[in-house]
């Protein structure tokens, strides 16, 4: 590929992730003053990843477990930093003992963003059942959970749903639906 | 490294005594975070700081609260108190801080080798693993045993002016805390935020 197209091509992926489900949340987490963005990959986040690990507004960086990037945001909201965890459903299912005696009885705004596997065309039985157990999990603890399917919903619930966990004090899951994502499949 | 565990050259201690020399030598405001159980019991015990945190639950994250306060706070020195049986629930966060290395986090790990609050049950790694070693394979070369009540003082001096993250582990008895946390964690996260300049009382 010659090196004007690649540059071509360069400048129309940077304008469009914009308008795209990434693009929409990293600017609405800068809007909002989220710089601390510890997560555990998901290949659907990738692209996400990528641009706020390219942006020097953020502080990003891999945790070895979602709950040490709970407890790491946890710290900094204490401390006057914001930030946001991103993770996979399989990886929420672990947050039951953090959320439960940590974000939730401490008040602490927790804001999490869930890309969610093991639904509208899952191929791993596994991934199918663990995504079965996170909207009871949040549920059962009272907490607000948004799942969003729509690209021109995106912005204002992710940004109306942060506002809200700061002010209330709350944590709050988004989850990132495959209609909005694309998701995974068998053949990616 | 010797792997003798047996053998090794450092004395006994006592987890009050040394929470309490630690909160001695505090004169800027450092934050201190109480892991679950006895390490913060003795930290509650030790003297209520606006600057203290005291974990109520979450096994395991003293070490990942301390390193968010610590970004939040880069000028602020801060010390994470933690439990051997809580370290090994977590012990991927060591390979965490040791990337991002943070020069004002300090962890101190009160190693017992039992999990004294249920019943004294000896941890998996009793007698088998070592602490400071699997600190300095995870990457934070800054990690050492402190041989004596002195050599603890010493290395928490040198900690508290090093330029990247430490770790000083600490081979206690198995007494159980001396004191007992006020359970009221809304109250200690709010007075913890004051206590770092976050918030203003109402």
């Amino acid at each position: 590929m010659a090196i004007a197209e690649q540059q071509t091509s360069s400048e129309a992926a940077r304008a469009s992730s914009d308008e795209s489900w990434h693009g929409i949340v990293l600017q609405t987490l800068k809007r909002n003053e989220i710089s601390l963005i510890p997560y555990v990959p998901d290949r659907v986040l990738t692209p996400l990843i990528k641009n706020l690990h390219a942006d020097p507004f953020f502080t990003t960086f891999a945790t070895a477990r979602e709950e040490e990037a709970v407890g790491i945001v946890s710290g900094a909201w204490m401390g006057g930093r914001r930030g946001a965890v991103l993770m996979q459903t399989s990886g929420f299912a672990t947050l039951a003992n953090v959320l439960a005696s940590l974000a939730v009885p401490y008040q602490i705004p927790l804001i999490m963003f869930v890309s969610e596997r093991g639904t509208l065309g899952e191929f791993n039985y596994g991934q199918s059942l663990v995504c079965r157990t996170m909207r009871p999990v949040l549920d059962s603890l009272a907490l607000e959970h948004h799942t969003i399917t729509r690209l021109d919903e995106l912005e204002f619930i992710a940004d109306r749903s942060i506002k809200q966990a700061v002010t209330t004090q709350a944590p709050v899951a988004l989850i990132l639906n495959p209609l909005l994502t694309g998701g995974k499949v068998f053949d990616k | 490294m010797s792997t003798d565990l047996d053998n090794r050259n450092t004395k006994v201690m006592n987890r009050f005594d040394v929470t309490s020399r630690l909160i001695a030598k505090l004169k800027h405001e450092e934050a201190v975070i109480g892991g679950i159980g006895n390490t913060n019991f003795d930290l509650w015990a030790a003297g209520h700081r606006p600057q203290n945190f005291y974990m109520l639950g979450s096994m395991g994250l003293a070490f990942p609260i301390a390193l968010g306060v610590a970004l939040a706070q880069p000028d602020r020195r801060v010390f994470a108190l933690e439990g051997d049986g809580s370290l090994l629930m977590q012990l991927g966060a060591l390979a965490t801080i040791a990337a991002l290395k943070p020069k004002n986090l300090i962890m101190i790990v009160m190693d017992n080798g039992i999990y004294q609050i249920t019943g004294a049950q000896p941890t998996p790694a009793a007698g088998v693993a070592d602490i400071v070693a699997i600190a300095t394979g995870s990457g934070l070369a800054n990690s050492a045993w402190a041989a004596d009540e002195e050599d603890f003082e010493r290395l928490v001096d040198e900690a508290m002016s090093a330029d990247e993250p430490s770790l000083i582990a600490v081979r206690i008895d198995d007494k159980p805390g001396v004191g007992a946390t006020r359970r009221d964690p809304v109250q200690i996260r709010e007075r913890f935020m004051h206590g770092l300049g976050v918030r203003e009382p109402l």
